[in-house]
């Protein structure tokens, strides 16, 4: 049932024109900031090489690369998650799923693995433009799949705070508003905490992305991203049956 | 009547906000075979009794059982019994109508085996076999309409629910489907509601009218036509009704 569900919306999220316009416009700026890195690395490139051991292209191009990329989907993400749940319920869809044999838990995973397969695939689209770093350089492969990794981590993230709000609202445009807002939020506040021990540091999903974008892989960061990710589902399904439960 | 009961309600109330009723203890029972139509008012609570029944509405108080299981503890069986027409057809409108149709019959649980079986019959039993690969969003309000009986009907449910079944038809279109509920009405139990008396004549073997949230008359259609013509009947029994403050 799950899948059943997941495969309908990752269609229906294919189906949808807009869809397609932000994959173009994703794919370009981050094509544009690919080019523009590039370029300022080649500028130096000279200067470095004569620094012992000199940061290579891996971590010069494609580290930020992937930073950019975490930023633009934490814009995108609301977009996609305010279809899920609140846009059913404004076009009157939701009532099919609310009177099929399904249970919210189903719903609330299916909905959730069918955006994630869209994001794997946006982040497999970009780490293949990566990918081309191997053409000419010696591209450190650990790096880039710590990276990948972490971008998918925290898109996971923002998608089931994104399904979590999309939850609680009638209203597509509040689900994306809110779901945009705390996510903003949360990466404003990695940016304030100066203190890298700080206690804001450590509720903030891009603050644990960081340490992945150095190429750290640290067991408490991934704890942290799978503990969010399924808090937010949970409250998401405890919301919607709630909801369907208590008049 | 000696058919097996498939749907029960027992004293269903609904309230919207703290003070407004919507709906007050209504209690229905539906036999196989049987087809019910649920008369009243606009506003009179027509929609949010059908609503209650199917579970897309919860009960302030009240119990639902469909087929034997109830609708508040065993969902999942009840609600795999039910096909639900609401009032707005619920449509994935850029959806192609086939995968639309495969999609309500995988969430009613029909097995991968019998999918292709089941949307054949159901396109054939509202018409639909030429618009399979259309997209729903660009279908006449009328095909739209009949994709909606499709999916309540694609997976051979015991009880059908329909909240204005023929609402926006032409003519002919209102024709095949009172042809297709008759048709239901046999194998499965149907309950519509609608402001059409002379639909309710030609369809229904029982009638339940609501008034203000109130289940006002349950009987047979004979019964009501016995007398004079269904309007008469149905003015009578509203009109005799005191207004409920």
């Amino acid at each position: 049932m799950i899948l059943t569900i997941a495969k309908k919306e990752f269609r229906s999220l294919f189906a949808a024109p807009s869809t397609w316009w932000m994959l173009a416009l994703l794919q370009f700026l981050f094509a544009w900031f690919y080019f523009a890195r590039m370029d300022d690395y080649l500028q130096v490139q000279a200067q470095l090489a004569q620094l012992d051991n000199a940061p290579g292209a891996t971590i010069a191009v494609a580290a930020p690369l992937c930073s950019a990329l975490a930023l633009m989907l934490m814009m995108l993400i609301p977009l996609f998650t305010m279809r899920l749940i609140a846009e059913e319920r404004r076009n009157q869809t939701w009532v099919l799923l609310l009177t099929s044999p399904v249970s919210t838990t189903h719903i609330v995973l299916g909905k959730f693995l069918g955006l994630l397969l869209l994001l794997a695939l946006i982040v497999a689209a970009c780490a293949a433009m990566l990918a081309t770093l191997l053409l000419g350089t010696r591209a450190d492969i650990g790096l880039m799949l710590t990276n990948v990794g972490g971008v998918l981590l925290l898109s996971a993230s923002y998608a089931a705070l994104g399904l979590y709000f999309s939850a609680l609202s009638k209203q597509p445009i509040i689900a994306a508003a809110g779901t945009l807002g705390l996510s903003f939020g949360l990466w404003l506040l990695e940016l304030s905490a100066s203190d890298s021990r700080s206690f804001l540091r450590a509720i903030s999903p891009s603050a644990h992305f960081q340490n992945l974008n150095m190429g750290l892989v640290n067991s408490a960061d991934l704890i942290y991203f799978a503990l969010l990710i399924a808090v937010l589902l949970w409250l998401a399904i405890r919301q919607l049956n709630d909801e369907r439960r208590h008049a | 009547m000696t058919a097996t009961l498939t749907l029960s309600a027992q004293a269903l109330t609904r309230r919207h906000g703290a003070r407004l009723v919507a709906v007050s203890g209504v209690s229905l029972q539906l036999h196989r075979g049987e087809v019910l139509g649920l008369l009243g008012h606009n506003g009179a609570g027509k929609s949010t009794t059908l609503q209650m029944l199917t579970g897309a509405l919860p009960p302030n108080s009240g119990k639902v059982e469909i087929c034997g299981f109830d609708l508040a503890l065993q969902p999942e069986q009840a609600k795999a019994c039910i096909g639900f027409l609401p009032e707005h057809p619920p449509l994935y409108k850029d959806m192609r109508v086939d995968d639309y149709l495969l999609f309500a019959a995988r969430l009613r649980r029909v097995p991968a085996s019998r999918l292709a079986e089941a949307l054949t019959q159901a396109k054939q039993r509202c018409g639909l076999q030429d618009s399979g690969r259309k997209i729903v969003g660009t279908l006449s309000k009328g095909y739209q309409q009949r994709v909606g009986i499709a999916q309540a009907i694609i997976h051979n449910p015991a009880v059908v629910v329909l909240d204005e079944p023929t609402v926006g038809l032409d003519p002919a279109q209102i024709r095949d489907i009172r042809t297709l509920i008759r048709k239901l009405g046999d194998s499965s139990s149907v309950i519509l509601s609608t402001h059409l008396l002379n639909e309710v004549e030609s369809l229904c073997d029982r009638v339940a009218i609501l008034q203000k949230g109130h289940l006002i008359h349950s009987g047979s259609v004979a019964e009501m036509v016995a007398s004079g013509t269904m309007e008469d009947a149905f003015l009578q029994i509203t009109a005799n009704e005191a207004p409920l403050t």
